[in-house]
């Protein structure tokens, strides 16, 4: 099972790195979301896989009966997934933006704020 | 989108679906459960009546400003954590009042800093998700 | 009590962030709670400063789950500092964003999400569990990616994209080396991970988590090659925006690296810190070249952190005691000076209506006062005699030299040249500015202040300004302090007791550590 996530972990770090070196931004950011995606399945993985079992303990006892899972990986992928859900939608709204703003979603296009420097302006300061 | 279909399904699912969220926030305290998946239950009849009806009928549906509501959510889990301050304990340390019952922990409604806090997730995501889906629904 | 005082930083700079949000349809509400929030922030800092300088490393257990188990806020006399400074730093940009802001900003909630940054930065500094530092760090970036696009100029949203994209696979980055560490360990606890990396078998596995880190924690901090979002995004926000975050952020950066490179990863130090020592190297001449290239006086500034950012890794890679005197004490010095430029830079381009160097001039003859308050900070910055950066360079250098290696003597000579290409920088901005008139004539540097506006905008300036000359001509007591934070930060008994309890150190020591 483990050796099984591992590789799904590879793939997924392969794909989105794929994916995040295209000039188009929005495949960089699904590109993001693969790798980020890939980042939890990596914490599952090395939080150990003791079976599907939820981590409760019975009413009146102080341990879990049996071999349960681990619950802080799961808390942490949790809270991982929540927050780079909040910055997905803030990210596609700005690159919206963006697209609107400079009419392009080439990351080599976008030069608004560093522009290719101009032959006029080298002379300045020296 | 104007279909008459979605439309009239809205109404009767949306308003199932409110109370539904509701009822997922309270049984988050022991049973599979919680402030943010009622949050986003609540978030989804919002976004369906908004593609029914229009944005702007969903705004008024919600009266308060998406923003506002994520921020008093904030403001809610932040008071939830200050409550074991006050008692002396630390920061986000559960505090619970039990309402009627037996005095031994047995019966009554038991009422915790903990479920102010899940109501303040709950509102937390409520406000953020549908600020977001609101304004990108507006200018797409 | 001192659980209350070590959350309150960050309850304050929430409470705040959330009154003023709720306020902001009121201008003068909203900027009077975002005033007063940065104002009891400041006064808490000092307490708990004080505190832990009494006290030693002082901890507190969230919701009362002992550690490991739940989440720990720490401060030790390194976390203390940079919250302090973090705060002077909150209040002195918060009265010039009084002045800098405009209305439809502070309407748009521009209070709020500034006091969520504070708050992010305070938390990253306080806790002491590594996830909740990921958590931390997300909540500042969230705030600052908020602040970066506030008013959405097309430069800003350019800028914004490449701010947050990078960003993001530093985050993604952290994510992975903390499965690892996890993985390895066991635990996430900061304290008790740097008693069980001990017991780790695999050292190569730990430096590969660790170079994971530099690479997390790089990208935050703008070292060489990972800080290309930073001069293409700093020059782009509101004057009061890009002076907090050029003083802030990647110093959040730099804080975790030192926390995490005198915590937990000292198992091979000859590799890892000889790497950050290259880094550090390399990041001070290409930050210091690309300044040299740039043309726009928030541009030469923004490059000038990148290099900056080298000479405080350079004291953590020597990991001498004097090495970390070094980096603390740089830390506290260019938090302080940098915003001041960035700040000076914002009134200049009030005064002369530009920001590019070809476009102004004139300012000595018309404003002295602007131009001795951009001297102090430019020459401290570059490190001359008496200003707070001669004693920060000095100590670095001396720290360097000390070691007695020819890496030693070269990252000194390095740091020496560095300094001397700062101070070029500086003159040129000086030479354009504020010596050559400008050219659109006599009545180019307009008064296009009220009185009114004029004293919020200085007022910080020259607030910060007194702070680097007292820094420069009284550093014994600074010196004292960063010298007793070096010696806890390299020898970290007192932070994990503080942590986890005298006992469990016993343990670590009695199985061989």
């Amino acid at each position: 099972m483990e050796a099984l996530l591992a590789i799904t972990v590879g793939a997924m770090t392969a794909a989105g790195v794929y994916l995040m070196l295209s000039w188009n931004m929005m495949r960089f950011l699904f590109g993001l979301v693969v790798i980020g995606n890939a980042a939890n399945l990596a914490i599952l993985t090395v939080g150990r896989h003791y079976g599907p079992a939820p981590p409760l303990v019975p009413d009146g006892q102080t341990a879990p009966a049996e071999l349960v899972a681990n619950a802080l990986p799961q808390a942490l992928i949790l809270t991982a997934i929540v927050i780079s859900f909040g910055i997905l939608a803030f990210t596609v709204v700005l690159l919206y933006r963006a697209y609107e703003e400079m009419g392009t979603i080439s990351g080599d296009d976008m030069r608004v704020a560093e522009p290719r420097p101009q032959p006029d302006q080298s002379t300045v300061g020296s | 989108m104007h279909s008459l279909i979605l439309a009239t399904a809205t109404r009767l699912i949306a308003a199932l679906m409110l109370v539904f969220s509701v009822f997922m926030l309270l049984r988050g305290h022991n049973d599979p459960g919680g402030g943010f998946i009622g949050g986003l239950i609540a978030v989804t009849a919002f976004a369906l009546y908004a593609k029914s009806r229009g944005v702007d009928e969903a705004r008024r549906a919600l009266t308060v400003h998406p923003t506002n509501l994520a921020v008093a959510g904030l403001g809610c889990a932040l008071i939830a954590g200050v409550l074991g301050l006050v008692r002396g304990q630390p920061f986000l340390t559960g505090q619970w009042i039990t309402i009627g019952g037996d005095g031994h922990g047995h019966g009554g409604l038991a009422l915790s800093s903990i479920l102010l806090f899940d109501v303040g997730v709950y509102l937390v995501v409520v406000g953020s998700v549908l600020g977001v889906i609101f304004a990108m629904e507006e200018e797409i | 009590m001192t659980d209350l005082l070590l959350i309150a930083p960050i309850l304050v700079s929430f409470a705040t962030a959330v009154a003023a949000y709720l306020a902001r349809r009121s201008r003068a509400r909203t900027r009077a709670i975002g005033l007063a929030g940065s104002a009891v922030l400041l006064a808490i800092a000092v307490v708990l400063l004080a505190e832990v300088w009494r006290l030693g490393p002082i901890a507190m257990q969230a919701s009362a789950w002992p550690a490991p188990f739940g989440i720990t806020i720490v401060a030790d006399l390194f976390s203390a500092i940079m919250v302090l400074i973090a705060a002077i730093i909150g209040f002195a940009v918060t009265i010039y964003s009084l002045g800098d802001i405009e209305p439809d900003l502070e309407a748009a909630g521009y209070y709020g999400l500034y006091h969520v940054l504070i708050a992010g930065v305070c938390g990253a500094f306080l806790t002491g569990d590594l996830f909740n530092l990921y958590v931390w760090f997300e909540v500042m970036l969230m705030a600052s990616f908020g602040l970066l696009v506030l008013g959405g100029s097309p430069a800003q949203i350019d800028g914004g994209i490449k701010y947050v994209s990078i960003n993001l696979i530093s985050t993604v980055m952290f994510l992975i080396a903390v499965a690892i560490l996890y993985g390895l360990t066991g635990t996430l606890n900061m304290a008790d991970l740097s008693v069980a990396v001990a017991e780790v078998e695999d050292d190569g596995l730990l430096t590969v988590v660790a170079i994971l880190f530099v690479i997390g924690f790089g990208i935050k901090s703008a070292v060489f090659p990972l800080f290309f979002w930073l001069p293409a995004s700093y020059h782009t926000p509101p004057v009061a925006v890009s002076a907090i975050f050029a003083a802030l952020l990647t110093k959040v950066g730099v804080y975790a690296l030192i926390r995490m490179f005198t915590l937990i990863f000292t198992h091979d130090v000859g590799f890892t810190h000889g790497l950050l020592l290259a880094i550090a190297g390399v990041t001070m001449v290409t930050g210091v070249l690309g300044a040299a290239a740039q043309n726009q006086v928030r541009s030469i500034l923004s490059f000038h952190i990148v290099s900056q950012i080298g000479y405080m890794v350079m004291g953590l890679a020597l990991f001498t005691p004097l090495g970390m005197v070094g980096s603390v004490f740089y830390l506290v010095h260019h938090i302080i000076v940098k915003a001041n430029l960035f700040l000076v830079s914002g009134v200049m381009n009030r005064l002369a209506g530009s920001f590019q160097l070809g476009e102004i001039g004139g300012l000595w003859r018309f404003k002295p006062l602007v131009a001795l308050l951009f001297m102090i900070p430019a020459f401290s910055l570059a490190g001359m005699p008496p200003l707070s950066g001669f004693w920060a360079k000095f100590v670095l250098i001396r720290a360097s030299l000390s070691l007695d290696t020819g890496a030693g003597y070269l990252i000194a000579a390095t740091a020496l040249v560095v300094g001397l290409l700062t101070l070029f920088s500086m003159t040129k901005i000086w030479g354009e500015a504020f010596w050559k008139p400008h050219p659109a004539g006599d009545h180019g540097v307009a008064p296009r202040l009220t009185a009114g506006r004029s004293a919020l905008l200085l007022a910080p300036i020259i607030g910060l300004a007194g702070l680097t000359l007292a820094i420069g001509l009284y550093a014994e007591p600074f010196y004292q302090v960063s010298l007793a934070a070096a010696e806890q930060l390299l020898s970290n008994e007192a932070y994990v007791a503080a942590v986890i309890g005298d006992g469990a150190v016993l343990a670590a020591a009695g199985s061989g550590r």
